[in-house]
């Protein structure tokens, strides 16, 4: 048996008194790949920089041992690690945007890192730059080398991110989220570019990520983590069908995967919204012409069911979205919701939303019952005492305790949150409730409860819905029908069953390819 | 209809719990908050902790060295006593920095909230806090002094309307900033009009940033009013003032410094109390800095 490349041992990692990493453990053999799996705060990517040496501010290694070729680097010297890091062991950052310098030229900031190791002389490093953005499959690379980041899409530069990473040909590639800033598609060129790589190099991957999926389309080996501490590691095809700890079980059974669809009744034929012909265009400042977010877009949302939006960023799913709630006047079109009285106010009343980031969309001033009550207090409904009831009848149905009633939101868990938005969202009774990408920002089992909340409430409530969402796994388990927007455009729309198991449209088809563990789950 | 959540509710305690644990760990901000409790006590009893009237003149001990019996800071060269001058000058320093703080308040809050929630407004408020910004500080005060003449009513009225444009540009930022966040987002979507998303919202949300510009703008005050009164354009004597004591003591510099040290350090004292207090003040309400728990 060879030596493994990267071995870590009962790691356990503080940030002052309180433990981030509380015994997590794994193995590395070189070439192999291996994801470490988990919700946020489940201590993934603090084990990562701890392998590197990068724990951020009050983060010290406080047990357990990490070695990198039988070296131990647990608590290596400053000067040891930056020889490793780089060299040795290369790293694929989470925000491409963030992470290049936005004022240095991207053939310079490759260039950099091969000086940085004496791999190069500042000299030949700029031709070898230009071979490795080359490699790294970048289009015409003499000429990109020498534009700034801005110039680069968000894709592009993950790309560049993994030419850095991978510039000094380590032996141990570290990609922390890698792509989950990115759209499906690009997601699925970025993971296939990173895998063919490392093929060729020869390079082992230690992939950070929350999707299990991705982990186990991508990895070799999986490890799940959870509350800082490994909970099941093995093959991916074995952690994925046959799980064995408990918390994975429920992580494989809450993956919004495309084989669970529930059946789908449709009663009623009653359009509660009808949008129709709708377009926005922005002009562009300074060169004149016109920028079209959204156009000609119609679909109806049907009483007690969903109508879902899918698209990648730029899509116009949400001006499209902001156009429905009236917070963004059409250019052309009309979109009318029934059963109103047809002022802004009526409207407004029938029609509430939820939103994507659970942490902005309540005001952290305000108590929980203040922040549900104030569509009442808006609107004029109910009194004082009538309101504060309607709170703790509203809690129960989120599932939340009345008890909360008087927390702030800073003192409530992500997916606490998001319940009181819809609490918040169904205290003036609306008929339809917008969801704009209301759980991407939700780890997988907070986001699997959310979504049978809404369904539920659905049912109880004769709720509408309109679902804005980036994921179609997501949508399968929620959505009636189905909206597919690309460049402001509807490509293909109809019941979900249709569109998502025989989609007529190519892009349609690209974007289930390119969701990860589509796979291994059918 | 019962789930849990997995992830179970951070005690975080309450926001201002929070800022008071922040500052009293920051030993800066301790020192800053004494001295400041200092001053505000010398200010606020100083009719009482005083041994003498502060205009009352001791013409048989005028230049009187600090420590003697009788006068614990010495006398000045009418022979008043330096102490409870400076404790009535303290008293009276504070009275303009609180008034011309609170005119600095009323006026350029509402301003900048207007300005940053409606653009139409925003150019017209803006421009004018960029004229009045174009013109130092001290000089808008001078003039506004000169014109209006003396007394203490009107060197808080020159002080806070000098202040005024760095208010208005304080809280027509944070507007801006909270004017995109989602909560407003979801107000408008509730149908929200303006006066709730701005007192409701905006306004709670900014509280942090006002309060800390009240700090920056209260030393800055009090300096204004020790070099108003210095001018002749500020108190008028017999009025006790620090800045008519030093400008006294001046005179006098070459028989004795004491009557311009102590002054002085007062003056000194409360901006420093001030300045510390309000930058530990600053980091404490940083959100910045205070989601280290969430991790």
């Amino acid at each position: 048996m060879t030596e493994p490349l990267l071995e870590v041992t009962d790691l356990q990692v503080s940030f002052g008194d309180v433990p981030a990493v509380r015994g997590a453990g794994l193995r590395l053999m070189p070439g192999e790949r291996v994801a470490v799996v988990g919700a946020s705060g489940s201590g993934k990517s603090t084990t990562a920089h701890a392998v590197m040496g990068l724990l951020p501010g009050a983060g010290r290694v406080t047990g357990g041992r990490i070695s990198f070729r039988g070296e131990d680097i647990t608590h290596a010297g400053e000067k040891r690690l930056c020889a490793l890091r780089g060299r040795q062991i290369g790293l694929v950052p989470q925000d491409p945007m963030s992470n290049l310098n936005p004022v240095a030229r991207i053939g310079r900031q490759v260039a950099e890192t091969l000086v940085a190791h004496g791999l190069a002389s500042r000299r030949e490093a700029k031709d070898r730059a230009v071979e490795i953005l080359a490699e790294a499959g970048l289009p015409d690379p003499g000429r990109r080398a020498r534009q700034y980041p801005h110039e680069f899409s968000g894709g592009m530069r993950q790309r560049v991110l993994i030419a850095i990473g991978l510039a000094c040909r380590p032996d141990l590639l570290i990609a922390d989220e890698p792509t989950s800033a990115l759209d499906v598609t690009v997601q699925r060129q970025i993971l296939d570019h990173l895998e063919k790589l490392t093929q060729d190099l020869g390079t082992a991957l230690l992939l950070v990520t929350h999707d299990l999926g991705l982990a186990a389309d991508r990895a070799d080996h999986v490890v799940v983590m959870s509350e800082g501490k490994v909970v099941e590691a093995g093959p991916a095809r074995q952690i994925l069908t046959a799980p064995d700890h408990d918390y994975t079980k429920r992580l494989v059974a809450a993956a919004p995967s495309l084989t669970t669809t529930p059946p789908r009744d449709r009663r009623t034929a009653e359009p509660v919204l009808e949008v129709v012909g709708v377009s926005k265009e922005y002009r562009i400042r300074g060169g004149g012409g016109a920028l079209r977010a959204a156009d000609d877009v119609s679909f109806t949302v049907q009483r007690g069911q969903t109508t879902a939006i899918v698209g990648e960023s730029g899509s116009g799913k949400t001006t499209t979205a902001h156009m429905v709630l009236g917070l963004v006047t059409p250019t052309a079109g009309t979109i009318r919701l029934n059963g109103t009285d047809g002022t802004r106010r009526g409207r407004r009343r029938a029609m509430q939303a939820v939103f994507q980031d659970p942490y902005g969309s309540l005001d952290p001033m305000f108590t929980v019952e203040r922040l549900i009550t104030e569509p009442l207090r808006i609107f004029g409904i109910g009194d004082r005492a009538s309101r504060r009831a309607r709170v703790s009848q509203l809690l129960d149905q989120v599932g939340l305790s009345p008890a909360m009633a008087q927390r702030y939101p800073n003192e409530l868990s992500g997916g606490q949150r998001q319940r009181v938005a819809i609490a918040r969202a169904l205290a003036p009774e609306p008929r339809l409730v917008v969801c704009d990408e209301a759980v991407s920002a939700l780890d997988v089992l907070v986001q699997d409860q959310i979504l049978r909340l809404l369904e539920n409430l659905q049912r109880e409530l004769g709720l509408s819905y309109l679902f804005i969402s980036h994921d179609l796994a997501v949508v399968r388990s929620i959505a009636h029908d189905v909206v597919v927007m690309r460049g402001g455009r509807v490509v293909e729309q109809g019941p979900v069953g249709q569109v998502l198991d025989s989609p007529a449209d190519p892009y349609t088809r690209q974007l289930l390819d390119a969701i990860p563990g589509a796979t291994v789950f059918s | 209809m019962t789930a849990v959540d997995p992830v179970a509710p951070v005690a975080l305690g309450r926001v201002r719990g929070r800022v008071l644990r922040k500052l009293w760990h920051n030993p800066l901000g301790v020192v800053g908050g004494v001295l400041l409790l200092i001053v505000i006590v010398a200010g606020v009893f100083a009719p009482w902790l005083a041994p003498y009237p502060p205009s009352q003149v001791h013409f048989t001990t005028p230049f009187q060295q600090p420590f003697t019996v009788g006068f614990a800071l010495g006398t000045d060269d009418l022979g008043r006593d330096v102490l409870s001058r400076v404790l009535h000058g303290t008293r009276a320093s504070l009275e303009v920095g609180v008034l011309s703080v609170l005119l600095a308040v009323v006026v350029g809050v509402p301003l900048g909230l207007l300005a940053g929630y409606w653009r139409w407004l925003d150019a017209v408020v803006s421009r004018l806090a960029d004229v009045m910004l174009a013109f130092p500080f001290l000089i808008v005060a001078v003039g506004l002094a000169a014109i209006n003449g003396g007394g203490i009513g009107n060197a808080a009225i020159a002080l806070g309307i000098a202040n005024i444009p760095t208010m208005i540009r304080v809280v027509r930022a944070e507007t801006l900033r909270l004017k995109e966040s989602d909560f407003v987002l979801a107000a408008h979507t509730m149908d929200a009009g303006a006066g709730r998303i701005l007192g409701g919202h905006v306004l709670p949300n900014a509280l942090s940033a006002i309060i800390v510009q009240a700090t920056v703008i209260m030393p800055s005050a009090v300096l204004g009013e020790a070099i108003l009164s210095f001018l002749g354009l500020g108190i008028q004597p017999p009025d006790p003032s620090l800045g008519i004591m030093l400008s006294d003591a001046q005179q006098y510099l070459f028989r004795t410094v004491w009557p311009g040290v102590f002054p002085g350090i007062a003056i000194a004292l409360i901006c420093l109390g001030f300045n510390l207090f309000g930058d530990a003040l600053r980091d404490a309400l940083d959100p910045k800095t205070s989601h280290r728990e969430g991790r």
